[in-house]
């Protein structure tokens, strides 16, 4: 536990020390806040035009601001989670610092879980800057908090399994472009697996589709805990996390 | 302390290290010598668990590097050839994370971060982000790092590469002033380096083990006889110098006398004896008796330079017999 936290500490601090925390969470709160200004815009001028028309349209903050945009949130991170694991492993072993992880007492896995919590912590932090615009909309609305907290949640898993998949392809390369290119031809086909429904019914398509991340957010953006969502989410990172500790493994019997 | 046996690592091409045996005792400095890609960082990654070997065993302080892996890692400061340091910390920052991974805490970790600082004369630069600092400053980081925890073993990677002579001379005192508590493994290319701070040698090429033995063995060894040069002059007028060869291969025990530098007045003479017979004294007093001056009088010890070669000559030479006969 105590050499996990010396990694976390230590990671979490890199992306502050270096220009890439800053860059991501200005990135992320520009295009959430023109997301967030869009919605909210959309939403007042509908109910402005309900009150001309004298009819009243039903209007709920929960189903036409939160549980778009948290979907939007969950696409706005596939594009953001390569550049933040990118760089976990690859910039290690492009420098040599990887030869003094290795060679201290601690476990490859407290390592790998090290860095992944913290990439998920500065995600997390993106996830802040997003909570600050819906301050306003509790502030002038009542929204059902519920929803708003499990999309949180679901928005959580959803970048710890993708990130986990980030880590395990940082550890095989040294070069962080790489690393990045590939976690986000990934992360836009695991978006992208569910389309195939679109037209086919068959056991493959279905199978195709479980495997999308986006299709196991939908519950968490209505709101709803469905255990066999979380279950995927939690197997999507167990499993990255292990390959990880394999592909770190091969690596020493490789090189 | 060190027991590698039969060490043997192949990589998917080549054969990086070839049934490598040595041992190193608790307290003893062992120079790790081979030219570029003989195996010595291999060897030394293998030693710090960093690479598994492909066959043999080595054990670090009575554990297996492959079966007790956090044992070994935890007795074991490493210096790698590149120092593994984090551009965007500084050095106090960067210490202190090391020290936290070798499992350090509190007002202890904080006495070992100023120790370290002023052993390796970085004190100055605590506060400077590693990424500015210099290539000199940067080694001298590196090695703060691997001693940061006080380990019973030091695996330093050449040391001293790219400092500039002070700081050589410097970082050779530090490893000196580690001995005795501490067991050192340090490469190098660099054979002076090996004379002045090493006790014994490990002598690699290709691979392959070609001597291991002390200092002064490997340079007895290497001439099979001792050699005396003695610079002799005369009191008054020119020097006779056929008359001194006659006089001092009279001595008993000296096989050969060359004259190697000859001027009007004063002449060096080399002189090669039999083995384990000191003929220092009786050459000095042949040269007093004789009515001429001693001005010098000091053993030409082979240098390793000259051994080594003449090691990976030989090897070389073996190796290259195969090849000629006619198939």
């Amino acid at each position: 536990m105590r050499n996990i936290w010396i990694i976390f500490r230590k990671e979490l601090r890199s992306y502050f020390a270096s220009p890439v925390a800053y860059l991501l969470l200005t990135m992320f709160a520009v295009v959430f806040g023109f997301f967030f200004w869009n919605a909210l815009g959309y939403f007042v001028f509908v109910g402005m035009e309900s009150q001309l028309r004298g009819q009243s349209f039903p209007m709920n903050i929960n189903e036409q601001i939160i549980r778009p945009l948290l979907s939007n949130i969950s696409i706005i991170g596939l594009f953001l989670i390569p550049l933040i694991s990118m760089r976990l492993f690859a910039e290690e072993k492009r420098t040599g610092t990887i030869e003094l992880l290795a060679t201290s007492p601690i476990r490859d896995s407290e390592v790998i879980i090290g860095k992944w919590l913290a990439a998920v912590g500065l995600y997390s932090f993106m996830l802040l800057f997003s909570a600050l615009n819906f301050v306003f909309l509790f502030i002038y609305g009542k929204p059902d908090w519920k929803p708003f907290a499990l999309g949180y949640l679901g928005l959580l898993l959803q970048a710890g399994g993708l990130l986990a998949v980030g880590t395990l392809i940082s550890t095989m390369t040294k070069n962080q472009i790489i690393a990045g290119a590939a976690t986000f031809a990934v992360c836009l086909m695991l978006w992208v697996l569910d389309w195939v429904t679109g037209y086919e019914t068959a056991t493959w398509a279905r199978v195709l589709a479980y495997m999308s991340v986006i299709t196991h957010f939908e519950s968490f953006a209505k709101g709803v805990f469905n255990t066999k969502d979380a279950i995927f989410y939690a197997s999507l990172i167990f499993l990255g996390l292990f390959l990880t500790t394999r592909s770190m493994e091969s690596l020493r019997w490789r090189s | 302390m060190i027991s590698v046996k039969d060490l043997t690592k192949k990589y998917a091409r080549s054969t990086a290290v070839d049934h490598i045996s040595f041992e190193v005792q608790k307290g003893e400095v062992v120079g790790f010598l081979g030219p570029n890609g003989a195996g010595k960082t291999t060897t030394m990654r293998i030693l710090t668990c960093f690479l598994p070997p492909t066959e043999g065993t080595a054990t670090v302080a009575g554990f297996d590097v492959l079966e007790q892996p956090l044992e070994v890692k935890k007795r074991i400061g490493y210096l790698p050839e590149t120092p593994p340091i984090y551009p965007e910390m500084d050095t106090t920052e960067y210490l202190t994370f090391v020290g936290r991974l070798k499992g350090l805490s509190g007002s202890e970790l904080r006495r070992r971060i100023d120790d370290v600082c002023e052993r390796c004369s970085i004190g100055d630069v605590k506060k400077k982000l590693l990424g500015k600092l210099s290539k000199g400053y940067r080694q001298r980081v590196g090695l703060a790092q691997a001693i940061i925890h006080n380990p019973e073993v030091l695996i330093l990677d050449e040391p001293t590469a790219g400092l500039d002579p002070k700081q050589i001379n410097e970082t050779r005192d530090l490893i000196r002033s580690l001995a005795g508590d501490h067991t050192i493994i340090l490469s190098t290319h660099i054979l002076p380096e090996v004379e002045q701070t090493c006790e014994k040698v490990i002598i690699i090429n290709r691979g392959r083990l070609m001597a291991t033995d002390s200092v002064e063995n490997l340079q007895s060894r290497a001439r099979g006889a001792e050699s005396v040069l003695v610079e002799v002059a005369s009191r008054n007028g020119a020097l006779d110098s056929q008359a001194v060869v006659q006089r001092l291969q009279q001595i008993a025990g000296v096989s050969r006398v060359l004259s190697k530098e000859g001027r009007e007045t004063r002449a060096i003479f080399e002189i090669e004896s039999l083995k384990n017979k000191s003929v220092r004294g009786d050459v000095a007093r042949a040269v007093v008796e004789g009515g001429w001056d001693l001005n010098e009088l000091r053993s030409a010890a082979a240098s390793l330079e000259e051994i080594f070669l003449q090691l990976t000559q030989e090897q070389k030479e073996i190796q290259e017999e195969p090849a000629e006969v006619p198939a």
